[in-house]
């Protein structure tokens, strides 16, 4: 069931393959599942106190939203044109797309923390009320994921500077992309469904 | 066995089995105590009888990890165990330390038993499952620091395979955990909080790696599926572990003084617990039906699919019954958690053990499996300790439902001695299904001694 080494996993009928290790689909259909949750458990306690909800939402700096999630896509897009590259072997590109990916990542980390110091200066915590519970909550378990994603970039690019990946082998390469567009993917979730969505 | 050393194991496994019965016998005791409340006071009141059930539990539980530990690092690290005299002292210190505490236990008063023992120096006792006096907790810190050296320096020495690098990270969590069994703060709050740090990051954390690691070991061995997709396997299982397990403690938070907020991350992360068990099951099904071997075995194939049903059903399907805080408000507490409590421990924990005994102790006593005869009654002890804990998990259900109902969901609640009284034909149905549990594990005794055709050693 679960691919056993570092070769491309045998073609479907339809001739599309699974990019990447089967088990890190696995991780990110565990992660995802974890975040689905969340997000109905937020839909469940909006749906029982709709205008507490649509107050504190007010609060919220949707402009730096937009800002990250642009940040994260074109961070995504980056990462996409690393795999590209590899699959071209043309290993300079590999590199520098994956530094360039993971700058758009630490972005978003900045514009984050400015974000959160304006809230936390302001003295609003997880006990503040239900809706802010949530806020912190989501967006700090995205955010550690946005860490952890930033860690597997890094990896992936100290390995591409030691020339492993290329057109023989991007296996490695592409299971921490899938990574990072997950945690890009639960982002635009994220994004509409706490700051924007009345 | 491939290595000398391998042979402490043995001295823990018996050792384990025996504590095992001494768990089962204190249990028929408080099951009868459920029905008969003086029975067998004031010998043996009820408070010590269930801290004597749950403590020899803990206890025999440590032997059979330490036991696979001893025969498991050596084989992966392929090496001699770093130091088997020390592995053997550790054992006999273990055990005195374990029978001397059960022995205080039950010949002073708890009282007493804190006063003689230096409770005063450093307050400790007095809190469930953490009973133990000081001097046997360091004894216990002692103990595993010495396991731990000696498994660690064996690892380091000889050849680092995922699978003993996930027990490793198993058993030192396990030992780190237990240092907060030293923490007692005034406040009760965080006395609460912290002493789940102990008790629910064993469970529902590290314990689980070292059981995914025994698990992987005997499925290797046993069914010859490549390394590479057993460790695969492994890595996604001890992964959804940790994910679920850690904020997962949060569903222990909810009524004890902390924040509202640790009622939705409880029931979040909780409600998923049940996903790295289901994946243990799946793990071990297929790896059996994609054998490439038949092992002769068979009674340990059989413990290594069982102990991935039942702890599925044991702790992920009866531990989300009642994680989530809304129905938790109402079930905490009660038989409810008994009941889950039986059937986790038991799928999990004594099944893991059981396997890792069943596959260990015939290449011990010098072949590859025991007789036929002898397995078939293994798998007889197997089916009736089983259904057993099937019934005792569904007895304590129905009475746990009942318990909820007439003591605090209706409309006339019910004192709780009263409710007691009604659902005591539930307490005497679990006892005989207890009563069949020791028949069980008296003929799993048993198949030890039964000869015939031993399998050749391997």
């Amino acid at each position: 069931m679960i691919n056993t080494q570092a070769v491309p996993a045998p073609e479907t009928p339809s001739g599309r393959r699974l990019p990447g290790d089967l088990a890190i689909w696995f991780f990110i259909l565990a992660e995802m599942l974890a975040f689905a949750v969340f997000f109905a458990a937020y839909a469940f306690a909006r749906a029982k106190n709709v205008e507490m909800f649509n107050t504190y939402q007010h609060t919220l700096d949707r402009n730096l939203g937009a800002l990250n999630t642009f940040l994260l896509i074109t961070g995504s897009w980056f990462v996409v044109l690393a795999v590209q590259a590899a699959h071209k072997d043309n290993r300079p590109a590999i590199a520098r797309n994956l530094l360039l990916g993971w700058l758009c990542g630490g972005g978003f980390l900045v514009v984050k923390v400015i974000e959160y110091a304006a809230k936390f200066g302001a003295g609003i915590s997880m006990s503040t009320n239900t809706f802010y519970m949530f806020y912190i909550s989501l967006t700090f378990f995205h955010f550690m994921h946005v860490i952890l994603g930033m860690v597997i970039l890094t990896i992936l690019w100290v390995q591409a500077r030691k020339g492993v990946y290329g057109s023989h082998d991007a296996h490695g390469l592409e299971s921490g992309a899938a990574y990072w567009h997950m945690v890009d993917l639960l982002w635009i979730v994220l994004f509409p469904l706490v700051y924007v969505m009345r | 066995m491939q290595f000398k050393s391998q042979a402490v194991a043995k001295p823990y496994f018996i050792a384990a089995i025996g504590l095992f019965v001494g768990q089962i016998l204190f249990g028929l005791i408080l099951g009868l105590q459920y029905v008969l409340g003086d029975f067998l006071f004031p010998a043996i009141p009820f408070n010590v009888a269930r801290m004597v059930h749950t403590n020899l539990l803990i206890v025999w539980l440590l032997f059979g990890f330490m036991g696979g530990a001893y025969y498991m690092i050596p084989e992966e690290s392929e090496t001699e165990l770093f130091s088997p005299k020390l592995a053997l002292a550790m054992f006999w210190i273990f055990l005195v330390a374990g029978a001397l505490t059960i022995v205080g236990y039950l010949a002073v008063p708890y009282a007493t038993l804190a006063e003689l023992t230096g409770n005063n120096i450093l307050e400790t006792m007095g809190r469930e499952f953490l009973e133990q006096p000081l001097p046997t907790k360091l004894g216990i810190v002692v103990v595993a620091l010495a396991f731990l050296f000696n498994i660690t320096l064996t690892v380091l020495k000889g050849k680092k395979t995922s699978i003993s690098i996930v027990l490793l990270l198993g058993l030192w969590g396990l030992a780190v955990f237990f240092l907060f069994s030293f923490y007692n703060p005034v406040n009760v709050v965080l006395d609460k909080f912290f002493w789940w740090w102990t008790v629910h990051l064993w469970v529902e954390g590290v314990w689980e790696l070292i059981l995914g690691s025994f698990l992987a070991f005997v499925l290797i061995k046993t069914t010859g599926v490549d390394r590479e997709v057993i460790e695969k396997w492994l890595y996604v299982i001890v992964t959804l572990t940790l994910i679920t397990g850690i904020i997962g403690t949060g569903h222990h938070y909810f009524w004890i003084g902390t924040p509202e907020y640790w009622q939705w991350w409880g029931s979040i992360f909780s409600a998923l617990e049940p996903i790295p068990f289901f994946a243990m099951t799946v793990f071990a099904f297929n790896m059996v039906n994609r054998r490439r071997r038949e092992h002769p075995n068979k009674a340990a194939v059989l413990w290594a699919l069982g102990t991935g049903v039942m702890a599925f059903l044991g702790a992920g399907v009866w531990g989300f019954l009642h994680t989530l805080a809304p129905v938790n408000y109402y079930t905490h507490g009660t038989q409810i958690t008994a009941a889950h409590g039986h059937m986790a421990f038991y799928g999990a924990y004594a099944m893991v053990n059981l396997m890792m005994i069943s596959y260990a102790m015939p290449i011990l006593r010098g072949r590859a499996a025991n007789s036929n005869k002898s397995q078939v009654l293994e798998m007889w002890s197997f089916w009736l300790m089983t259904v057993a804990i099937v019934f005792i998990t569904l007895f304590l259900t129905a009475a746990g439902i009942l318990q909820v109902w007439l003591q605090r969901v209706s409309d006339a609640p019910l004192p709780f001695m009263v409710a007691q009284d009604k659902i005591a034909l539930f307490y005497w149905m679990r006892e005989w299904a207890g009563v069949a549990f020791l028949i069980g594990l008296i003929v799993y005794i048993a198949s030890f001694f039964v000869g015939g055709d031993e399998k050749e050693a391997a």
